[in-house]
């Protein structure tokens, strides 16, 4: 078992990290501090998930969210999609071992990845809407959201939503109002099986290794963890029983990156539009320099008065 | 405008009609502000230009319809000169010899209609890029694209939404571009800017840029004589 995150002292103390602790602050340029806090990580043991739904209870009850009663359309997907009330979602998936012939029940606890290189964050034109704390995680500042909707196209995950009630962008803050003052996220305390463990990044990749050695010894060859490069690394993290094919897990991205589209639209575009925005204004007032006014002769005017004059 | 015809009288041809005057400052005033409610959005150091409409969260609703406006408002000019703008022969002559429409040496240009290769070219880029705007900028407008999925029936992926992002963002720089271009043509061709405020050109503005044109609304006889007063 690992050693659970043990209960904060009835003091009042001051908060571990905030504004000096930002490493990225959308739209903006900042100096991060020089020395970086230790990583955390959330680490989600797929293979010990039994679906009981209590990080989704928790994660509603501590972030005081109130998530619309659903229908049911025969799935345990519920509610059916990350919700602006919703930061975390139990994924159901039935699948079908080829190799093995058995049904396995895989179940992605879902919601922000905390990734080292942040989509939403780069997407985000906002200034200070989106913050990354030197700890790694990913916060998204409410008072600043102007609800834009950048963010969601910005995410290789599909994480953010955006509130039809007040139009700001939500999803799972990593409880970084618990983790401020020594504790675990709310999901990590209430999970009964130690699916989900927290602790620094390092910690979680050993804990990962053993969880992977077990599993190995049980059958699952390929099981490992996911922690996509592709993003530079994420602060919560995956042990998958099947790491060769995140993508059976409900959809989860085999090799997430930032899209191109997104990198081309927020790095070259940027500079390339307010270049050629710049270099034709420039033209123009150069060719006016050089070329002066374009002014009409007293003659244009009395060849002109001349082709008028010979009718009535 | 005032430079050439403070010499007495001349003649005066009118070249829009008060509904265009009406209708082309509509859409002037709408892509100004769209111009700066978007370059907001487009680059940080250009942030601070929301404040003018009440900061970031009111820029993310009112430029959607504020372009809306700009669409109707759009579509109605390209309907009034859709007829004057389609090209012709003597577009090829006056592109061939852009050099001398740069340096002013009319002499070597052929006679032009109502509007000259380079009015064409904003006329259609402009269409082109407004209709880019539109459909792109539906797909960033979180009602604007509830509303159309639902009517069209389809939902669009993450992945055509930052395609939409990208080009709405490329077709804003060109169009940007293309209206400087305007704006500076219309101030550098002296006598031109009265067309869109009074209505009017000098006689010799037309002969001198749209000889053509001119010689057509002689012939129609619907040329003004001015006699220039104080009130002028």
């Amino acid at each position: 078992m690992f050693p659970p995150v043990r209960n904060p002292s009835t003091q009042s103390a001051a908060p571990k990290f905030g504004e000096k602790d930002l490493i990225r602050r959308s739209a903006s340029t900042i100096t991060p501090p020089a020395q970086r806090q230790t990583e955390v990580a959330k680490l989600i043991d797929v293979s010990k998930c039994i679906g009981c739904k209590a990080c989704q209870t928790a994660c509603l009850e501590w972030n005081q969210l109130h998530e619309e009663v659903g229908v049911n359309v025969g799935v345990y997907d519920n509610p059916h999609d990350l919700t602006p009330a919703s930061w975390t979602l139990m994924r159901y998936t039935e699948y079908e071992n080829p190799a093995s012939g058995n049904l396995e029940w895989l179940i992605r606890k879902d919601g922000c990845m905390h990734c080292e290189d942040p989509g939403c964050l780069k997407a985000c034109p906002s200034p200070g809407a989106i913050v990354q704390y030197s700890n790694g995680i990913v916060d998204f500042v409410k008072e600043n959201c102007i609800g834009c909707g950048y963010c969601v196209k910005g995410c290789p995950f599909n994480i953010p939503r955006i509130s039809k009630a007040d139009h700001k962008a939500y999803k799972c803050t990593l409880c970084s109002d618990r983790v401020a003052v020594g504790q675990g996220p709310a999901c990590q305390k209430a999970c009964p099986t130690q699916a989900i463990v927290f602790g620094t990044k390092d910690e979680m990749k050993q804990w990962a290794d053993k969880r992977i050695t077990d599993l190995k010894s049980r059958g699952f060859d390929k099981a490992g963890l996911y922690d996509p490069p592709g993003v530079g690394g994420t602060h919560v993290m995956y042990v998958l029983h099947h790491a060769d094919k995140p993508h059976i897990y409900a959809g989860l991205a085999d090799n997430p990156k930032i899209s191109p589209l997104v990198e081309a639209w927020k790095g070259v575009g940027k500079y390339a539009g307010m270049a050629v925005i710049g270099l034709t204004a420039a033209a123009g007032l150069i060719h006016h320099m050089l070329q002066g006014a374009n002014r009409v002769s007293e003659e244009d005017e009395e060849s002109a008065d001349k082709l008028a004059g010979g009718k009535p | 405008m005032s430079n050439h015809d403070d010499g007495g009288a001349h003649i005066r041809v009118r070249r829009y009609s008060g509904s265009a005057r009406i209708n082309h400052w509509i859409v002037a005033i709408s892509f100004v502000l769209l111009l700066l409610s978007g370059l907001s959005l487009f680059h940080p150091s250009l942030y601070f230009l929301s404040a003018l409409f009440g900061g970031g969260a009111t820029v993310r609703w009112l430029h959607p319809w504020i372009g809306v406006v700009l669409v109707v408002g759009f579509l109605g000019l390209f309907v009034r000169f859709f007829w004057q703008n389609l090209p012709e022969f003597t577009d090829f002559v006056w592109l061939a010899r852009i050099r001398h429409v740069l340096t002013a040496d009319d002499h070597y240009l052929p006679e032009i209609g109502k509007y000259n290769a380079g009015q064409k070219f904003v006329f259609w880029s402009q269409a082109v890029l407004v209709t880019t705007l539109f459909v792109t900028g539906v797909g960033l407008w979180e009602p604007g694209l509830a509303y159309f999925e639902k009517m069209l029936g389809f939902k669009a992926t993450i992945d055509q939404l930052r395609l939409a992002a990208v080009l709405h963002a490329s077709a804003a720089v060109l169009a940007i571009a293309i209206w400087i271009i305007h704006v500076y043509a219309a101030i550098w061709v002296r006598g031109t800017i009265s067309a869109m405020t009074r209505g009017t050109v000098s006689g010799g503005w037309g002969w001198r840029h749209h000889r053509k044109w001119l010689r057509k609304e002689v012939d129609k006889g619907e040329i003004e004589r001015e006699r220039l007063t104080a009130a002028e």
